[in-house]
């Protein structure tokens, strides 16, 4: 790995003590070692095992579960079941009051993919768990199940998930998908002399961590519960695990530490909350942990998205129009599909300045293990698409494929498809050192290219829009309408966030480092120079502007109503 | 039947953090009488080098060496709130909070060390060394060490400092999806060789260049590490894996690692990276968070490989032979498509 300094050299204080040197991490000696500690390395004087019956149907009424034979095995402790549960119906991102509950932690009348947990098992050991698991008898009736996500959005599909009958994710309490609109795609289409169109598909994909996921819960003596755990944010799942036990947040005690590979798999709180009702109700230690199969078929996996890209392209190269519609298919429930398609659309359309540009991402549910949260979550998979895209429209108009996306890369100054001024942008220095590489012939015009130069202007307008009510819930047929009305050109509706907060030190001691501030739209302001002074963010540097109230932006009201973003209540 | 070589590339860029915001992160230091500071998070560390990321940002606000700084995270009793370890937000929220943390204790610091120097606390530096000085006066100094000692036993002071960072949430525009998503950007290059077996439809990655914009770069070995090992799963994701290769059809899944598809130690290709740094003005320090994108642009580079290898556009991941071989059938056969470049 080599560094190349020479770039950005005047945005950057380089003469820092120890920041920007590559020192040893604090945990290797442990990690080379095999010394440092995982959740599962805690051992607990009459620890018990926890193992769950899982549904070998994709979508099925249970009609009546049996658990005696199960209950008189020998080693078995305690066997849970839906109604055990004290807050059986939970979402993950009802935290930050983000979607409807709709998944129990034990299924209860129906099970919507296979694996779906119904009944744990509390025994002495993990072979006596396991044979009494063999024992519970569980009726069904299988329903029809729908796996393929358009199919599922079709009027008479098998409905999935009771919470969204429609099988998607409601956004706003109003769509069933998610919008981007900016300026008039069908008039850019209508302009362009290439069209390019394709569908991609990205597959589900296993986290594969080396350490399965689990956790380990022990009665305390004061009343409280200690957690070992795998989980990736400590805090979430500890507030999700104090909901669906009706626990107060501070009689957990979570303890995590090194994690054995997470990916975005260990964010769903697989294992913790029955780990604590099991500890709660045996009051001795409970251990739950997914053998490997369990991992790979029932953890959840990166969630597969289909993806309809269509471009359209002038002669020379510029990309005028880009149309986006993807289908995030999320299983059975929610999980973190819904943030994906939010996040997805903020990605749009890839780091291109585009002067038209729409999207609909839907959050489809199916009768599959629910998807979640996974390395490059909303992004990867549209990144694939587009990218490959970008090769197509190269070779439609003649193009190298690195002069194409230097031609179309976004620059300083430049408007977003999400109404907000590109800052602080490099890809293009990050095409052209890449080429430099690979001796990857380029011209002496892409060479001379910048980030820094040329963006804004005619490139910072915000142009007219038609907009749409498209997609009402419960009102498939109205997927195919047209445009409604047309904001005017530098509308913008969405007020701009309040400067991050930073307590800490301030009177009499250093400052805090610059802040971001959100670029408001000036459609008054003369085309800005693309290129800013250097910021340097050192630390004893008191950047003032960024703290004086005078320069904060308005303030948002609420800032904490995600239900007036999606449109839904918190339990 | 041949072995044909292909290049192709991909650029992208890539959001840090929970890209509405609200999603605090918050940070807790104290110094014990000696001047040595500990760190509390709840943030984990799954490998990344989370501890190792905040010890370094707070040893430089801090203005102290830094094996006098130690991390402890990942306890819920000691350790105040942070959302988590995921959307490539550690680096830049947490690190946000510990700079603001640090500072607070800093403050403390400086005012210990005035009081005992008989100064004005605005007119101390730190030497980075355990020292603190007045500003050109480097014989006017005290240790922090005794400044500490001081602090603890003499003044009644209490050397620490509180941390949050905390992008408020943004409202989303139902119509038009405005939003004020998070406000630093990463961005890569990418370029792939590929030899592609026009009878097995098997596809050998032969190398990998690429260039980086991360912001600043907080601990250069760490980058490489995430680098390196998120390109290895991107060649995974491009070539190998899926838990349905029949998608949408759920059968067929592999239930351990023999029947997942993964790549060995021999499919691994040499990967030559070179880093560009643009500070990001809301990061610490700059640094942004290389942790997420490492394996975006592989996938499609690769995909573009491919096609510039033998004509095959394969638009389904993973790129299995089978799906090559398909492919090469409809098409009549290999159509290689022109070189790009230099030789590898």
């Amino acid at each position: 790995m080599e560094f190349r300094k020479d770039l950005f050299q005047n945005e950057r204080d380089d003469n820092l003590n120890v920041v920007g040197k590559g020192v040893q991490r604090q945990d290797m000696p442990g990690h080379v070692t095999g010394r440092s500690p995982f959740f599962d390395d805690h051992a607990f004087e009459g620890l018990l095992h926890l193992k769950v019956v899982r549904s070998p149907h994709h979508h099925a009424r249970i009609r009546r579960i049996d658990i005696s034979a199960a209950e008189r095995a020998p080693g078995v402790k305690r066997i849970l079941r839906g109604a055990d549960v004290p807050l059986n119906k939970n979402t993950l991102l009802s935290l930050i009051n983000f979607g409807k509950d709709d998944e129990p932690s034990l299924a209860v009348d129906k099970v919507r993919y296979k694996g779906e947990p119904i009944v744990a098992i509390i025994a002495e050991s993990e072979a006596q768990a396991m044979a009494a698991r063999a024992l519970v008898r569980v009726e069904y009736d299988p329903l029809p199940t729908v796996f393929d996500v358009e199919e599922a959005l079709k009027p008479g599909a098998p409905v999935v998930n009771d919470t969204y009958p429609g099988n998607y994710f409601e956004y706003h309490e109003k769509y069933d998908h998610q919008k981007l609109r900016f300026g008039d795609v069908e008039r850019g289409f209508a302009i362009a002399d290439h069209i390019i169109e394709d569908r991609y598909q990205m597959s589900p994909i296993e986290h594969a961590p080396t350490e399965t996921n689990g956790s380990i819960a022990a009665p305390e003596q004061n009343d409280r519960f200690v957690v070992h755990t795998c989980a990736q944010g400590l805090f979430f799942s500890l507030g999700t695990a104090a909901k669906i036990v009706s626990l107060d947040s501070n009689r957990l005690h979570f303890i995590g530490g090194t994690v054995g590979g997470g990916f975005g798999g260990k964010v769903d709180s697989l294992t913790e909350p029955l780990s604590i009702l099991g500890a709660m109700m045996t009051g001795r230690p409970v251990r739950y942990v997914l053998d490997r199969e369990e991992e790979m078929l029932y953890g959840s996996p990166r969630g597969a998205e289909r993806i309809y890209v269509k471009d359209g392209i002038a002669r020379d190269g510029r990309i005028l129009s880009r149309h986006i519609r993807s289908y995030f298919d999320a299983g059975a429930y929610t999980r973190l599909s819904s943030y994906a398609a939010i996040k997805c659309t903020a990605h749009l359309p890839g780091p291109y300045t585009i002067p038209n540009v729409a999207s609909d991402i839907y959050v489809v549910y199916t009768t599959r293990c629910p998807s979640t949260a996974m390395r490059g979550f909303g992004i990867t998979a549209v990144d694939f698409a587009l990218e490959v895209h970008m090769d197509k429209g190269a070779e439609a108009c003649g193009m190298d494929p690195m002069e194409f996306r230097i031609l179309n890369a976004y620059r300083d100054g430049d408007m977003k498809a999400h109404r907000r001024v590109a800052k602080n942008t490099a890809l293009i220095e990050c095409v052209q050192v890449a080429a430099e590489k690979a001796r990857w012939p380029l011209t002496e015009q892409a060479k001379r290219q910048s980030s820094l130069t040329e963006g804004g202007g005619a490139r910072a307008e915000i142009p007219a829009t038609p907009i749409d009510e498209n997609g009402r819930i419960n009102r498939p047929e109205t997927r195919g309408g047209r445009s409604t009305q047309t904001l005017p050109a530098g509308a913008t509706r969405i007020a701009l966030t309040k400067q991050p907060i930073m307590e800490g030190s301030t009177e009499n001691r250093p400052k805090a480092p610059v802040v971001p501030q959100y670029e408001p739209y000036r459609p008054a302001a003369p085309p800005p120079p693309a290129y800013q002074p250097p910021v340097v963010a050192a630390p004893l540097a008191a950047a003032t502007s960024a703290l004086e109230p005078a320069t904060s932006p308005p303030s948002q009201h609420g800032a904490h109503r995600f239900s007036s973003v999606f449109g839904t209540r918190r339990r | 039947m041949a072995l044909f070589r292909g290049r192709g590339m991909a650029s992208v860029n890539y959001p840090i953090g929970m890209n509405l915001g609200g999603d605090p992160s918050q940070a807790l230091i104290h110094s014990n009488p000696d001047g040595k500071f500990t760190v509390a998070l709840s943030a984990i560390d799954l490998g990344q080098g989370m501890k190792q990321v905040t010890r370094q940002v707070a040893a430089e606000t801090l203005g102290v060496p830094i094996e006098d700084v130690y991390v402890d995270t990942a306890d819920s009793d000691t350790g105040p709130h942070d959302m988590g370890s995921f959307a490539s937000r550690g680096t830049h929220r947490m690190g946000n909070a510990v700079i603001a943390a640090a500072r607070e204790a800093r403050g403390v610091l400086l005012e210990a060390a005035a009081e005992e120097l008989e100064v004005n606390a605005a007119d101390l530096v730190t030497d980075g060394k355990g020292n603190i000085h007045v500003k050109g006066a480097p014989s006017r100094s005290i240790t922090v060490r005794a400044t500490a000692q001081a602090a603890q036993f003499k003044q009644g002071k209490t050397i620490a400092g509180r941390g949050i960072f905390l992008i408020p949430l943004s409202a989303v525009d139902p119509e038009t999806g405005e939003l004020n998503p998070n406000t630093a950007f990463a961005h890569a290059c990418l370029v792939a060789d590929v030899e592609v077996d026009d009878e097995t439809g098997e596809v050998k990655v032969l190398g990998m260049n690429s260039a980086y914009e991360l912001g600043r770069v907080i601990n250069p070995k760490m980058v490489e590490q995430q680098l390196v090992g998120g390109a290895w799963m991107g060649i995974s994701h491009a070539l190998y894996e899926t838990p349905e290769p029949y998608y949408p059809n759920p059968e067929q899944g592999p239930r351990d690692f023999n029947e997942y598809l993964m790549p060995g130690p021999g499919d691994i290709a040499p990967y030559s990276i070179s880093i560009l740094e643009r500070p990001a003005p809301d990061g610490p320090f700059g640094g942004k968070g290389p942790g997420e994108m490492c394996a975006n642009p592989v996938l499609p580079a690769i995909a573009n490989a491919v096609y510039n290898a033998v004509g095959v556009r394969v638009n389904d991941l993973p790129i299995t032979p089978e799906k090559i071989l398909r492919g090469l059938r409809a098409n009549g056969g290999a159509k290689p498509q022109a070189r790009r470049g230099g030789a590898l």
